[in-house]
This record gives structure tokens, C-alpha cells and sequence, in this order.
């Protein structure tokens, strides 16, 4: 019987070593005998000490981490991603599992049973050599250095959390190694680096390394006016290279590059400078190892060429913010630096989706990101809200060139998703051609929502309202802000009306001075931080910065603070506002951090009384702008 | 005793395959045994148009086996080369294929009492149900489930989403990032409504009042 899903499960598995050495007969038979699990988010696979599966795991999607306790915390040893296999050493091995495999995104794996793995192996020397080498070598994941080396390219990937550990690590280095001659000049060499943004040049000769050229010689040699850009590269080179086997670790290859004050390391076949070339280290690539640091990370955001790539980079974005959040750093600064470095994600993927299209857009646009991300006060994943205002264009051209900015936003939208920004679950996505619309279009739109104003109105000029330009043409954003204003000012009923809207989740606290918890569902006993506290207070600040005409200002907190210089006699309170409304961002981001989720619902029972106390006044000044705003807008009429 | 003259007498293999349903366990997530399929079809006519193949997986415990699959192909009576471009099967082409009584055969053999999943479901199973009568049978004793009733659950409930939308295939594959190489083969689509079962399911499982059995179709829409 014909088998095309085993034939599909063949062609995927054959990308990935071991299997590269099996034959498609051997291969096809091992498909044919896998099993196909779902996982959701968080979910073990096998616990430490658990009896042996029958069957070792390949990912097709998702990612695994492999966790222990040592000295009684949890601590993630190993990382695997898309075609990485675990669970096979210890099938060999045949001890308990050593460790817990949980899913750290939902997950799709293939259970390859040993039974049929182990006869198949027995006739391959190849694949016997590897599994010996990589299981000598102690890792759980034995293919995953390679794996990583061959879909990467030239990048590299970085998993190490524990930093002792990751000094001794071996170095990753760039295998796709750019190449010169030794009678190249200068001028190439120039393009060449700018071709490829890269610092360094590596000269050889027969793939035999005999130089190294950086942007630091081409600064101290040729600017300098020592050499002219027509001079061969062999007079500015340096050499000979250092050159180091693969496999030396990080702290070796540092100590080196200090101690000869260069900034790149050649890998070459046996480690010295007469074997071929087959990789380069460079300071720099060391830096974004060590990981976690803003500038490094924008870096690689900027050079980043995939968007697998890109979810990595926000992978240790987390991580930074995770450092930021255990350093107390203050949040003002945090969520500055976080959205900056979401920010730049978005425009990467705009740009690199826009190069995909082929065809330039046919008009001027904006991406514009709303919710959260709009009011930069997006810490944690959470879902992706974004619409796309284009150019007026003629009547009979506007359909095209809609078409163009959907078919440009179902890539963007498509990637985000991938990198970790979930999907709208109400399709508020600029995918989605009602949110896709001209400059007039949304004029109209947002005309309709504040004179013709019902609870959806309401709940989308809230949404829509908090925009923020992530690429694209500032004027077609400023004239939607500046006509927001327009129809906002002295527009009483609508203004009225979004004031009730922000009373609609009354104080979080109950009659009793007791938490409102959620009473069913999922999340029954929770405490809902999002609902029933960041967002009245964020519906308070949109609310005061449209009837104050407060513009380009869409962060809460900062919101507050300008309202606190409007009205000098109520600077106090204002200022307690901005205040609240980043404490309890700062309270969310931490719980999300904890539990790895979007933090929004909180286990009451998990809280320090101190915390307890600190939510407890935020409370309070949540209750004190309710109460303002009902005064204030007479809203009554509208509850 | 007249009633027994009026009695049909049905082929052995029917016989087999009713038998299974005298267990009349109840359907659950964590034991029951579910076959997510999908019909390739010469078109969209339930008297006219004929069963090109099926593709079915078995899921059990939440796993999908690929061993524990099924792939048959049909020999054509009608021919719609309209079609052909959907689902690339040639009237003669290369393709070992069964008649329609044999396919059958199979097929029942294969899913037993099992609960059928498929996307948009009531068409295949009104396709099977033809063929059954043809061949002088009645429909299907299975319970059936179909994976955009499922999948529209699973979505919030919110004033900017049609309520009466339909969602296809395509549709539901994107929003979850399924790969969709093998879309318009029976077990290619038959697989990736599996995996939107296994999805969805782990989503609806969460709340208190999901029963498996509210999803079950009504007979009378096949």
C-alpha cells in the first residue's frame, strides 16, 4: 500500500543527521513506524528518573529543553529545536531517563521507535561512528552542534544559560567563511565587506589561510593614506593568521585574542595556518555568545538574514529582560529598551518582507502597531494587533494596490506569529482587509466609531486609538493622529461615553478589601492583573490624553506625567497614576517571567504579603481615577 | 414470521464490521480509537460524483500512528476531468486501484467502531454513505466529528468575527502553522485534520463543561 504521509515523514527526516547517511529504503521504513504527538506548551515529555520509552524523538516543530535539578532548582541543560533528536542516548544507555524533556513552545514530534532504529544503524559504520563520537562527547544532544552548524550557515545559535559552564564551551564559528586573494584590491575588498556587512576578510590560497584583513586595517592603513584603494590586499593584510582547530572554547579563544590584540581567530582543518580554512571566530561573535546585552542584540537583529534566526534573538531578548527584572533596573528604562529591540524585529521582518515581494509597494504606507506594542508597554509576548494605512490612490488602482499591502501583510503577520507573537484571536491584523485601508479610508472609519458610537466602537477606537508607527511613511500616522484629535475635541458624547468604558471593570477590589478572583474556567481562583487592573488604568490615560489633546504621547505612564505638568495642583496624584500603571506592568512581566506565559493571571496564593500590600495601593489610586473620571465626564448617563 | 422474509441478508464483512459496535463504550480523548479521514472526489455531487480515494490515520492516546494508517485508491466509473488539477488522479493512471466493493471492504475493515474525524465533514461521509447504498448497504453506524465545529469553538467569541463564518482547511492549517505540502491527497489533508483534532482538543479539554459528545453530527446530515 502506497504511504504518502510515511514518504512526507521520510523527506523531512532525511535533512537531519543521522538520517542524512540512511537510504531512502531505510528511511522510508523508519517512517513508516512513527508516531505523531501534539504538545502543548509546558509539557513533559518524560519526567528525570522515569521508566525508558520504547522510542526516541525527533522535532518537527517547536522546541525542547531538557531540565535537572541541581542543588534543588530546575536548571535547562540542553535546548533543541526543529530537527534535533533527544531521548536516544539513554535508550542506549538503557538507564532511566537522567532528566525532564518539556515542550518550551507547543511542539509536533516524531516517535522513532529504537526497535526499528537499532538494526538499521548495525549496517551503517557512518552512523555508528557518529553516535559513538557524540555520545562520548556527553552531550545529550549529540547531533545538535552539527545540526546547528549545517541550518545556520554562517550564524550561529546560543543556548547557554548557566555561565560557568559557558566559558568551557566550544566556540560556534561561522563556517561560511568570505575569501579573498592575496592580489584582490583594496577597493574589493571594501565592497566585499559591505556586501556581506562583515569586519574581516580572510586572504587565502588554495583554501590555505596566508591573511587576515579587518575594517581596523583598512582604517589605520588606507584612510590614513599609507595605501591607495588600487593597492593589492597582500600590503595591508596581517599574517600569518592564528588559527586554532575546531572545538576551542570560548574562554580559550578570548584569552588568545586578547593576548595578541586581534580581533578574529581562523579555524582551520588541524588547527594550524596549512590546512584549509573552515571557519572564522570573531570577537564579535563572541560578544552576542556572552549574549544578553542591548547593543549586541540590535546588532543581530539588524543582521539578521531569517526569521528563524530573529526567534532566537528574542529568546535571549528574554533572557535580558528577565536580568533587567531580577536587577530591579527601573521599568521606565526596561520597557524603553524592550520595545526598541521588538521594535527593530518588526521592521527586520517588514524589510526582509518586502524584499520577498519582488515589486516595491506601489504606494507610500505605515505599519502601525497597536495595544500594547503602540503604548510601549509590551514586555512579554503577547498577541500581535497591527494595521497598515496606505496612500490615497485613484479608485480603480485602490483594490491593487490593497491587494499588494495584504498579500505583504499575510508575510509579516505569518512571521511574527513564528517568532512568538501570537495571532490576533479577534483578527485584528493588518492581514485582515478591514484593517488594511488609505489615509481617507480610516478617516471615515474612525469618523463612523466616534459619532456613531456603540460598545464595539468603543472597544476598537480603544484598540485603534494607541497606535504606534513601527516602518513606513510618519506623515500618513501623524495626519491620522492630528484627525484623531480633530473629531476627539469637544466631542462630549463620545468622550462620555469612552470614560464609562474605562469604569466597566470595576475597582479590583471586592466589598471586603478582598482580590476579585475569576469565578470559572481555566483560571478560576486567578487574579485577572490585566482585566481588572492595567487595563482601567489604561483606558484612564487614553481617556485623559484625548480630551487633553495630549499627542504622540501613548504610554501610560508617560501619559500621567504629562498631565501631572498640565494640572501642577493634582501633580501628586497624576504622578501616583504613572506610577500604578508601571508597577503593575512591572507585576505582570515578573509573573509572566515566573511562569512563562503572558503573566496576565495571577495564583494569589503565590504572593508575599508585600506584594499583596503593593497591589493593594495600586488599588487604590485605580479606585481614586474611577472616581475622578466619573465627576469628570459624566458618564453616568452611559453605565 | 413475516418479518423475517423482510429481513436483509448482508454480506459477511458488514456483519464484522457491526459487530464492533456491540461494545457500546463510551467515546473518550484518553482510550477510544479515532480515524481522521478525507475523500478525494471527482466533484461536489453526492448522485453524480464518485470516490477518487481515502486517506485515514488512526489516533489513539492523543498519538497519531503512521503505521496505523490507510491509503486506497478507487477505480473510476465516472470521470471529471474538471477536477483533475485538485486532486491529480488519472482516470488510468499508475496508481493500484480497488473497486468500489473492495475499497469498501477495506475501509470498513480499517475503521471498525472508531469515532471519524474529518474537516467538513458531513461531504465525506455522505460520499462513503453513496457508496454503501450502491453496494446494497446501509450508512455508517460511526460517530462523526467534524474539525471546523472544533476549531470555531476554540475561537473567542467576539463582535468583529463573523459568527456564521466557514473556515476551511487552509484557513485553520495557516492560523496554527501547519505545513502544507501534501494538501489535496487524501492522507495529506486526512493528516492535517488530525492534527487540528489533536489541537483543538487540547484546548477544549481545558474546560469544565467540554463533552466529546456535543460534537458529535446528527445522522441525518449524511
Amino acid at each position: 500500500m502506497k504511504n504518502t504521509i510515511a514518504e512526507r515523514i521520510a523527506d523531512f527526516i532525511k535533512n537531519f543527521p543521522p538520517f542524512d547517511q540512511f537510504s531512502k529504503e531505510d528511511l522510508y521504513s523508519i517512517a513508516k513506524e512513527i508516531t505523531i504527538t501534539y504538545l502543548e506548551k509546558d509539557k513533559k515529555i518524560y519526567a528525570e528518573d522515569e521508566a525508558l520509552h520504547d522510542r526516541f524523538y525527533i522535532i518537527h516543530k517547536g522546541a525542547i529543553a531538557l531540565k535537572k535539578t541541581i542543588n534543588s532548582k530546575l536548571e535547562t541543560i540542553d535546548w533543541f529545536d526543529e530537527g534535533d533528536i533527544f531521548g536516544l542516548r539513554p535508550l542506549f544507555a538503557k538507564e532511566n531517563y537522567a532528566t525532564d524533556a518539556i515542550t518550551e513552545e507547543e511542539s509536533i514530534l516524531y516517535g522513532i521507535p529504537l526497535a526499528t532504529f537499532k538494526p538499521l544503524i548495525t549496517k551503517n559504520r557512518n552512523v555508528v561512528d557518529f553516535l559513538i563520537e557524540s555520545f562520548a562527547s556527553n552531550t545529550e544532544n549529540p547531533f545538535s552542534k552539527e545540526i546547528h552548524g549545517s541550518l545556520y550557515d554562517d550564524h550561529m545559535d546560543v543556548v547557554a544559560n548557566d555561565k560557568e559552564l559557558f566559558e568551557l564551551q566550544p566556540v560556534r564559528y561561522v563556517k561560511k567563511v568570505i575569501t579573498a586573494k592575496a592580489e584582490t584590491k583594496i577597493k574589493q575588498i571594501g565592497q566585499l565587506m559591505k556586501q556581506h556587512r562583515i569586519g574581516s576578510i580572510v586572504i587565502e590560497n588554495d583554501n590555505i589561510p596566508i591573511g587576515i584583513v579587518t575594517d581596523e586595517d583598512l582604517r589605520n592603513k588606507v584612510i590614513t593614506g599609507e595605501h591607495t584603494i588600487e593597492d593589492s590586499v597582500s600590503q595591508i593584510m596581517s599574517s600569518p593568521v592564528l588559527c586554532y582547530p575546531k572545538g576551542v572554547s570560548i574562554s580559550q579563544a578570548q584569552l588568545t585574542m586578547m593576548k595578541h590584540h586581534v580581533s578574529h581567530l581562523c579555524v582551520t582543518e588541524d588547527g594550524t595556518p596549512n590546512s584549509k580554512i573552515i571557519g572564522i571566530i570573531s570577537q564579535q561573535d563572541i560578544t552576542v555568545m556572552r549574549g544578553s546585552n542591548p547593543t549586541v542584540l540590535m546588532k543581530a537583529i539588524k543582521r539578521s538574514k531569517s526569521t528563524k534566526e530573529l526567534k532566537h534573538i528574542r529568546k535571549r531578548i528574554m533572557v535580558l529582560l528577565d536580568g533587567f527584572m531580577e536587577q530591579n533596573i527601573p521599568l521606565t528604562q526596561t520597557s524603553k529598551i524592550i520595545f526598541e529591540l521588538n521594535d527593530a524585529t518588526i521592521k527586520r521582518i517588514i524589510e526582509r518582507c518586502i524584499l520577498k515581494m519582488e515589486k516595491e509597494p506601489p504606494t507610500n504606507f505605515a505599519w502601525m502597531s497597536m495595544g500594547s506594542q503602540g503604548r510601549k508597554e509590551q514586555l512579554l509576548h503577547t498577541d500581535q494587533d497591527n494595521a497598515i494605512v496606505f496612500e490615497n490612490v485613484n479608485a480603480e488602482e485602490l483594490e491593487s494596490v490593497r491587494d499588494y499591502f495584504l498579500l505583504l501583510a499575510k508575510k509579516v503577520n505569518k512571521r511574527l506569529n513564528i517568532i512568538g507573537f501570537d495571532f490576533c484571536p479577534a483578527d485584528i491584523m493588518a492581514k485582515n482587509p478591514k484593517w488594511c485601508l488609505s489615509l481617507d479610508e480610516w478617516k471615515n472609519q474612525f469618523n463612523q466609531w466616534t459619532s456613531n458610537t456603540g460598545a464595539d466602537e468603543i472597544l476598537l477606537s480603544s484598540i485603534f486609538f494607541d497606535f504606534d508607527i513601527t516602518y513606513g511613511d510618519a506623515n500618513l500616522t501623524n495626519q491620522l493622529s492630528d484627525h484623531i484629535f480633530k473629531i476627539t475635541k469637544n466631542n462630549s458624547l463620545f468622550l462620555s461615553k469612552l470614560g464609562a468604558s474605562a469604569l466597566r471593570s470595576a475597582s479590583p477590589l471586592g466589598f471586603f478589601r478582598q482580590f476579585l478572583v475569576e469565578q470559572d474556567g481555566k483560571y478560576k481562583d486567578f487574579f485577572d492583573i490585566k482585566k481588572r487592573a492595567i487595563m482601567p488604568i489604561v483606558d484612564a490615560g487614553r481617556l485623559f490624553a484625548l480630551s487633553n489633546q495630549l499627542k504622540n504621547i501613548n504610554n501610560t505612564a508617560e501619559r500621567f506625567e504629562k498631565m501631572a505638568e498640565l494640572f501642577p495642583e493634582d501633580r501628586e496624584f497624576y504622578l501616583s497614576c504613572s506610577y500604578t500603571s508601571k508597577a503593575l506592568l512591572k507585576f505582570r512581566t515578573k509573573h509572566g517571567l515566573l511562569h512563562n506565559d503572558s503573566g496576565r493571571f495571577i495564583e494569589l496564593a503565590a504572593l508575599t504579603k508585600e506584594e499583596k500590600m503593593k497591589l493593594k495601593r495600586c488599588f487604590k489610586t485605580i479606585a481614586r481615577v474611577q472616581e475622578l473620571i466619573k465627576l469628570k465626564y459624566n458618564v453616568n448617563n452611559y453605565m | 414470521m413475516l418479518w423475517n422474509f423482510k429481513k436483509k441478508i448482508y454480506p459477511e464483512y458488514w456483519k464484522t464490521y457491526l459487530h464492533h459496535f456491540e461494545k457500546k463504550d463510551r467515546k473518550n480523548l484518553d482510550t477510544s480509537r479515532f480515524v481522521a479521514l478525507d475523500t478525494e472526489t471527482t466533484g461536489f455531487d453526492h448522485y453524480i460524483d464518485r470516490m477518487l480515494s481515502i486517506g485515514a490515520v488512526s489516533i489513539v492516546k492523543n498519538e497519531i500512528a503512521v503505521a496505523d494508517s490507510l491509503e486506497i485508491y478507487l477505480k473510476q466509473s465516472h470521470f471529471n476531468p474538471d477536477t483533475v488539477h485538485i486532486h491529480g488522479i488519472l482516470q488510468h493512471g499508475s496508481k493500484k486501484k480497488l473497486s468500489e466493493e473492495d475499497a469498501i471492504k477495506k475501509f470498513l475493515n480499517y475503521i471498525e467502531d472508531s469515532v471519524l474525524i474529518a474537516h467538513h465533514a458531513a461531504f465525506d461521509i455522505k460520499m462513503i454513505n453513496q457508496s454503501l447504498n450502491r453496494l446494497g448497504l446501509p450508512n455508517l453506524k460511526n460517530k462523526v466529528i467534524d474539525t471546523m465545529d472544533l476549531y470555531a469553538s476554540t475561537r473567542i467569541k467576539s463582535n468583529f468575527i463573523d459568527k456564521n463564518i466557514h473556515y476551511s482547511l487552509d484557513d485553520i492549517a495557516e492560523a496554527y502553522s501547519i505545513n502544507l505540502t501534501d494538501r489535496h491527497t487524501a492522507a495529506g489533508d486526512a493528516l492535517i485534520a488530525a492534527i487540528i483534532f489533536l489541537k483543538t482538543t487540547s484546548i477544549l479539554k481545558k474546560s469544565k463543561s467540554f463533552r466529546l459528545e456535543h460534537f458529535f453530527l446528527k445522522s441525518n446530515r449524511f
